[in-house]
């Protein structure tokens, strides 16, 4: 298949259908979702209502992550095979797993307050994620640094890659420190034993989240072919400052 | 092997005659340790509590601002571009490089270091400790800071730009280095923390000059 | 459960509330972003095409 949508054309004729269908899915898992971990999931005995907080949490933290770790794989590709979608899709997809990252620091922070007294707790797993957006912010930052374009995605992908080793050791270093500095009091978020009452919308919207940001992705790689043609095209044909007809030039098709 | 001699030796030189790089480093390496105690207050109690954590972040600060002094010259002037064709692999420039980068950094902030500690008031097995953190773990940061010098080469803003892209990578080197002084003042055994502080330095020996003959070769095409 | 009941939350309105909209307010923005951007690219490209007269 990634042989097959090498070809740009190709894949701007295969996405123009394909991103309607998987954003369609994306919102209508959304809205099952949400009417699951709004209306039907039950309380938690321990944190009440506000667990519904972690419907939104667990799903972008997931994405936040996964969004990293394919940008790293898509980097490798771009570099490895020179395939020309795969740093379209590693640029296109970091502003979208940025956001992820974002929302689910938000939501933490807001399930930390009633859960641990404070706005933010200098947890493994937040502090992680902290780290994984000030990791997204340099990628976007060092990719629209330089003049040439081609030259911020290759560096991009380079860090992408020094990036994808170093995460888990960040993350283990993290815990690390946590296990050495925090009181065992701490209520883990979501541990391994989930309900099914409660894992049934956690997996709806985490569905709902993938499929989102599969149409977003398949938006801005969209977004990022039609601008690379249009500047390849007035490049090589720079518009004529008169309207076409008063110059006499009859417009070439093909 | 005598081509790699020659270009550390190179460096360093260079690191010595120009206008005194290294004496910059320090000075701002002490004066930001100095910083803290005038923000947090002098009380010894806390200052001992917090000083390896300073010293640590100190240490991280001031080899991201010498990271410009890596390549970012060479670059500039095209001796770089020599580098690249010369018969010596790109990674084993790099490893110079990143040598000589530890010979004038990490090195006399380590020699220096038991003077900080004297300031925050360590006592002197936390001193050693420090000491020795700082002679494991600066070598890393040295190694990772020069792939991020290396992809910021050409890029605007490229200071700012590289503390951004390298201080998260710096984590685990602070959090072990830190952790080593901590654990030897709560007595729990200072060990572990610094063989994992070793193991980063070893893993990154390797990986690092390649991440950053990579990123060299996508600068100079 | 009245209307008012759910929207309560339990006592935990002030936290539950603002993590969906904050959600929803950054990836929906992040959303129109992307739609925006991509028909901007559309109509530019287009309007190249016409002027240029290439494909």
């Amino acid at each position: 298949m990634f042989a097959y949508l090498a070809n740009p054309a190709r894949f701007m004729r295969v996405s123009g259908r394909a991103w309607r269908f998987v954003a369609a899915s994306g919102i209508a898992a959304l809205a099952i979702g949400l009417y699951l971990a709004l209306a039907v999931a039950p309380p938690d005995y321990q944190q009440g209502e506000s667990v519904r907080i972690m419907f939104v949490h667990v799903p972008s933290a997931i994405l936040a992550e996964g969004v990293y770790y394919l940008i790293a794989l898509a980097s490798f590709v771009a570099l490895v095979w020179r395939h020309p979608l795969a740093d379209v899709a590693a640029q296109a997809a970091a502003p979208i797993g940025a956001a992820f990252t974002l929302v689910c620091l938000a939501t933490g922070s807001l399930w930390g307050k009633p859960m641990w007294g404070a706005w933010w707790v200098w947890d493994a797993r937040l502090t992680s994620v902290l780290v994984l957006f000030f990791l997204y912010l340099g990628y976007i930052a060092l990719v629209n640094a330089f003049e040439d374009p081609a030259r911020g995605a290759r560096a991009g992908a380079v860090l992408a890659l020094v990036g994808v080793i170093d995460l888990p050791i960040i993350k283990f270093s993290v815990n690390w420190w946590n296990t050495l500095h925090q009181p065992a009091s701490i209520l883990r978020m979501g541990g391994p034993t989930i309900d099914r009452s409660m894992l049934v919308p956690l997996l709806v919207m985490t569905l709902a989240f993938v499929l989102l940001f599969a149409a977003l992705l398949l938006l801005r790689m969209r977004a990022t072919l039609n601008e690379r043609k249009a500047r390849a095209l007035r490049l090589a044909a720079p518009p004529r400052r008169a309207d076409p007809v008063s110059t006499g030039a009859a417009p070439v098709l093909r | 092997m005598r081509a790699y001699a020659g270009l550390f030796r190179r460096e360093l030189l260079l690191a010595v005659r120009q206008g005194g790089e290294i004496g910059l480093v320090l000075g701002f390496f002490v004066l930001a340790v100095v910083l803290f105690p005038l923000g947090v207050g002098p009380e010894a109690e806390v200052l001992r509590r917090i000083g390896a954590g300073i010293v640590w972040v100190a240490a991280l600060l001031a080899a991201v601002l010498s990271l410009d002094r890596l390549f970012a010259a060479d670059y500039a002037d095209g001796t770089l571009d020599l580098l690249a064709l010369s018969a010596m692999p790109l990674e084993g420039v790099a490893a110079a490089k990143c040598a000589a980068h530890w010979a004038t950094t990490g090195l006399p902030l380590t020699l220096i270091s038991p003077c900080l500690a004297a300031l925050v008031d360590l006592e002197a097995q936390a001193t050693v400790l420090l000491a020795l953190g700082l002679l494991i773990g600066t070598p890393a940061l040295s190694l990772l800071g020069a792939i991020v010098a290396a992809l910021t080469l050409g890029a605007r803003r490229p200071g700012i730009l590289s503390s951004l892209l390298v201080l998260p990578l710096y984590l685990p080197v602070l959090i072990f280095g830190a952790g080593a002084v901590e654990a030897g003042i709560a007595g729990t055994g200072a060990r572990p923390h610094l063989l994992l502080l070793g193991a980063v330095t070893v893993a990154a020996l390797p990986l690092a000059p390649v991440a950053a003959a990579a990123a060299l070769r996508q600068a100079l095409d | 459960m009245t209307l008012a009941a759910w929207a309560a939350m339990g006592g935990y309105a002030a936290y539950v509330w603002p993590a969906y909209g904050i959600a929803a307010a950054l990836l929906g923005g992040i959303a129109l972003q992307s739609w925006l951007r991509c028909r901007r690219s559309e109509r530019e490209l287009d309007r190249i095409q016409r002027t240029t007269g290439r494909q």
